[in-house]
């Protein structure tokens, strides 16, 4: 049974090491799913949330993942949009990690709402001042686009693609694939943009306003910039975990390589702004508004100049050198470096932009806020990152997710 | 929200929130109606079968 749904050509570890992965990650996941069911039952009084962080953990992964699974829009973007066609061997997977992303941030918020049921208002009685209305709609359907984009892979596993139907589904989806992907990179932009722009335009709290164009502060282009810069290395870092995991070469280097020189050049041009907008705020905005760059870094048990350190220079300055250089996307452990430390400084922006925000004392008689998850935020937090690694087995072990596999592991096929 | 519920405005937000909604949604429910009734239409003149996309 479990043989006659694994591709043909491609060789996989026997089910009983298959089984005891998804078991022991199952684990986890459960873990998690109780948190949630805690949550969902007894309320968000399970959670370390108060008055002055309504928005905590969650939404940070909300934003993390979110901006990780950018990875799908922006290559999705390069391939059909761009006709970048190497990155057809890479494409398949992009879709599956934005599909766990956006799937794991529309779960985390149905868990933030505290009563899910009620999930539907935003559509029906949308408050249509909000950006995050705006984002719940992207969300909603690039969602969508994302699900459509990974049921023809479904359909092409080895016994589903033998029923007529599903094979010309599959078939006619391929065909007008670039029209979804338009569509998708369409709602990326704006939603990935909105949430930046959530704590752009927040005049009251200095720390996140910036000035912009038109109603759009400049984190909204620069929260779109990041994601896209961002999401392809996370792409190329859980492509490469895979690869370690299975032990096999799943894509040519070649590929790789296109994939890290375009994401490098992004997250080069992206840091260059990021730069200048921190640098006007420090010597304009912040000033204008009474404070200081400092007021904003000090008289705290957390929040120092090292958070800044951490997410401009190792999170940007330094993966963005590395892969624009043939010589450092070359070498495995530079790019591996230089991914991991791409997806830490945008997840340390989001974290800024989201929790130091909320941090900042916003009255004179004030101090500053300080928060730390509940175990039940912390299990939830994790859930998706369970959820993850067993979708990704699954697709991995009964979907021929990388068409160069058959090609690079010749000698293992045959013997499978 | 539609235009007949009493919550709606004719402005500007309201255009423009909704009006992205129902054009995002309204190509991807097209594409897939479409990718659909093909499918049957093919699958009825016994097109598909040869295993490659």
């Amino acid at each position: 049974m479990d043989t006659a749904l694994i591709p043909e050509g491609r060789k996989r570890c026997p089910l009983w090491q298959f089984v005891l992965f998804i078991a022991v990650v199952g684990a986890v996941l459960l873990w998690g799913v109780y948190a949630m069911i805690l949550c969902w039952l007894k309320g968000l009084n399970q959670t370390n949330m108060n008055n002055a962080y309504g928005f905590a953990l969650w939404i940070w992964a909300d934003l993390a993942v979110i901006a990780l699974g950018g990875g799908a829009f922006f290559s999705g973007f390069l391939k059909y949009i761009i006709g970048k066609d190497e990155l057809k061997n890479l494409i398949n997977y992009a879709v599956i990690i934005g599909f766990i992303c956006y799937s794991s941030a529309l779960l985390i918020l149905a868990i933030d709402i505290g009563q899910p049921l009620r999930g539907w208002f935003i559509f029906w009685h949308a408050n249509v001042h909000s950006m995050l209305t705006e984002v719940a709609f992207c969300l909603s359907c690039y969602f969508a686009v994302l699900t459509i984009e990974f049921i023809p892979l479904i359909l092409e596993n080895r016994q589903i693609d033998k029923v007529r139907f599903f094979h010309n589904l599959s078939h006619n989806m391929h065909h007008i694939m670039a029209v979804f992907a338009a569509t998708g990179a369409f709602l990326s932009f704006f939603h990935q943009g909105s949430l930046g722009g959530v704590a752009g335009v927040l005049f009251a709290r200095p720390f996140g306003f910036r000035e912009g164009v038109l109603i759009w502060p400049w984190t909204f282009f620069l929260f779109t910039w990041s994601a896209a810069a961002c999401g392809p290395c996370f792409t190329i870092l859980i492509t490469k975990i895979t690869e370690k995991v299975t032990r096999k070469k799943l894509v040519k280097d070649n590929v790789i390589e296109l994939l890290a020189k375009i994401s490098g050049w992004m997250l080069l041009t992206y840091i260059v702004a990021k730069i200048i907008d921190t640098w006007y705020w420090a010597v304009v905005t912040a000033p204008e508004a009474g404070f200081t760059m400092m007021d904003f870094y000090s008289n705290n048990p957390l929040y120092g100049l090292w958070i800044l350190f951490l997410e401009i220079v190792l999170g940007g300055i330094v993966p963005a050198l590395i892969l624009i250089t043939p010589a450092g996307r070359k070498n495995k452990a530079t790019l591996l470096l230089a991914t991991v430390l791409a997806v830490i400084g945008v997840c340390v922006n989001r974290w800024v932009m989201v929790l130091q925000v909320l941090a900042v004392p916003v009255m004179p008689f004030e101090s500053w806020f300080m928060y730390a998850p509940s175990w039940q935020e912390v299990a939830t937090t994790i859930l998706p990152l369970a959820y993850g690694a067993i979708l990704i087995a699954i697709a991995h072990r009964y979907l021929p997710i990388f068409p160069q596999e058959p090609e690079l592991n010749p000698v293992e096929q045959q013997a499978g | 929200m539609f235009p007949f519920s009493f919550e709606w405005i004719w402005d500007m937000s309201h255009m423009v929130f909704h009006g992205g909604l129902w054009y995002a949604l309204s190509i991807i429910g097209l594409g897939m109606t479409y990718c659909i009734l093909k499918s049957v239409v093919d699958t009825v003149q016994g097109k598909g079968g040869d295993g490659h996309h």
